[in-house]
């Protein structure tokens, strides 16, 4: 491991604690069947901040569980699904509900629930009362995961 | 906070207790992060020449035969030698403190015989001190079995580490089984997910660049969670500890042990 990056996810993680402001309650969502169809936001998502975030190990933290079509970004984690091609399987509506609050799909997920107040306990002072990700950025993700095509261009040809 | 989220038609508003299903490691399964490393750091935590811990230990050394205060022991005036005295003792601790009535561990142990029998301050937490008599203690049980003590009073200790343990924590509503019983031997990130057996503790660390405690450990893990991590010496911790204790049994202690 020397010479690698290391726990990113610790680290970064603290650094991160002061950047983002809280946006206090939550907007109110609906679920119909799996999905969340209506956007969080009005402003449409930006595929390409989605993109910034997903890769972004400090905030949008996908990294540290899946791997995806991101050459330029080494050693990601496996505790999740590969992201390439989600795009083909998932629609918009789908995506938001497993970033809004994947609980509501799989009681018993790893994945965290990026915009949903947590019943946990014991929330580090700096994260209490604010979803792990804003409305927009959720937005912004979706956007961008919608493009991952299970295209070849985006596969490399065994 | 529920109520913010309008649930539909999936019934989503019945969120389930916040646990993380435990699935615990079977005994012959139990496997230390040790196997897990690269060759050149398990290299560094065998030599004997190699191990930064070796550092710590030797201030350990000194300060069990060196008398707090002209007119105090030495904890070797009490114990004699450590090789014979302190063998087994990390391996089986935490335990019983009988004077508090409450579970100790092996440093609050070490700071209950300064107070009590030494007429002096403990020592702080993640100190120079505290550290290096605690491995020199701890590396007494090298290559020993951890084992579980029977004792009953241990009981409420057992469980409430078990239910920290397995409880979603922190913003991210991860939980310790999530990674260490659920999901160890992938990644996270660059790191490899070991079990989290406490085996080598206090142990060397690359990342810190020196010799730290289990409390440090979980409290690393703990943060990472976005979690507010327990003080130094909360009766939480030495619960947690016991329990990974037991949940390590038999693996032999590696103390002072490296890790990335
Ligand atoms: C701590 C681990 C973890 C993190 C962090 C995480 N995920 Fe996941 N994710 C999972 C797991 C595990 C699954 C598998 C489904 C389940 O557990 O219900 C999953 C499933 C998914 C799926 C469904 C994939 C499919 O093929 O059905 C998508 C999409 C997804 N994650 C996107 C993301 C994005 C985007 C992020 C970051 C904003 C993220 N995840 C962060 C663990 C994680
Ligand atoms: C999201 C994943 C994750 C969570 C949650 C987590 N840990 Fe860890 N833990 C790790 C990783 C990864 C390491 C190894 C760090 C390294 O070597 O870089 C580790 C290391 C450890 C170790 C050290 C093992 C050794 O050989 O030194 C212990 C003990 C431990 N964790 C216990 C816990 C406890 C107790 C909790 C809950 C309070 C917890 N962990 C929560 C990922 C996690």
């Amino acid at each position: 491991m020397i010479g690698r990056p290391g726990w990113v996810w610790i680290g970064g993680l603290l650094l991160a604690s002061a950047a983002v402001a809280g946006e206090g309650a939550l907007r109110p969502v609906t679920i119909v069947g799996r999905e969340i169809p209506e956007p969080l936001t009005t402003a449409p998502g930006d595929p390409e901040r989605g993109r910034t975030l997903v890769v972004d190990r400090t905030r949008g933290l996908c990294l540290l569980c899946h791997a995806g079509p991101f050459p330029e970004e080494r050693f990601p984690g496996n505790l999740g699904p590969d992201l390439s091609g989600v795009g083909d399987r998932l629609s918009p509506g789908a995506l938001r509900l497993r970033l809004v609050d994947g609980r509501a799909l799989n009681p018993d997920t790893i994945m965290p629930s990026y915009y949903r107040l947590q019943e946990t306990v014991r929330i580090g002072a700096a994260w209490r009362d604010r979803p792990v990700l804003e409305a927009q950025a959720i937005e912004d993700i979706v956007a961008f995961l919608i493009t991952l095509r299970d295209t070849p261009s985006e596969r490399p040809v065994p | 906070m529920l109520a913010a989220l309008a649930t539909g038609s999936a019934g989503a508003g019945e969120i389930p207790p916040a646990e993380i299903p435990p699935s615990e490691i079977p005994p012959a399964e139990r496997r230390s992060s040790f196997d897990g490393m690269s060759p050149d750091i398990q290299a560094m935590q065998r030599d004997a020449d190699a191990n930064p811990g070796l550092l710590w230990l030797q201030d350990g050394a000194d300060l069990w035969s060196t008398a707090p205060a002209p007119d105090r022991p030495a904890c070797a005036g009490c114990h004699g030698e450590a090789a014979t005295a302190m063998r087994g003792v990390a391996a089986r601790y935490p335990t019983w403190d009988e004077a508090t009535a409450a579970p100790i561990d092996l440093q609050g142990r070490i700071n209950a015989c300064r107070r009590r029998h030494q007429g002096a301050e403990p020592y702080a937490y993640e100190s120079r001190e505290l550290l290096g008599l605690t491995a020199y203690v701890a590396a007494q049980s090298a290559g020993l079995p951890i084992t579980t003590p029977a004792d009953a009073r241990l009981g409420s200790a057992r469980s409430a580490g078990r239910a920290l343990f397995t409880r979603r924590m922190g913003q991210l509503g991860l939980s310790c089984a999530a990674c260490h019983d659920g999901n160890h031997g992938r990644r996270l990130g660059a790191a490899l997910i070991p079990q989290g057996h406490p085996t080598g503790y206090p142990l060397y660390r690359l990342e810190w660049q020196g010799l730290g405690s289990v409390q440090r450990r979980l409290r690393n893990c703990m943060t990472g969670m976005r979690a507010e991590p327990f003080a130094y010496g909360a009766p939480e911790f030495v619960a947690l500890e016991r329990y990974l204790m037991d949940r390590a049994a038999p693996l032999p202690m590696e103390t002072p042990a490296v890790r990335p």
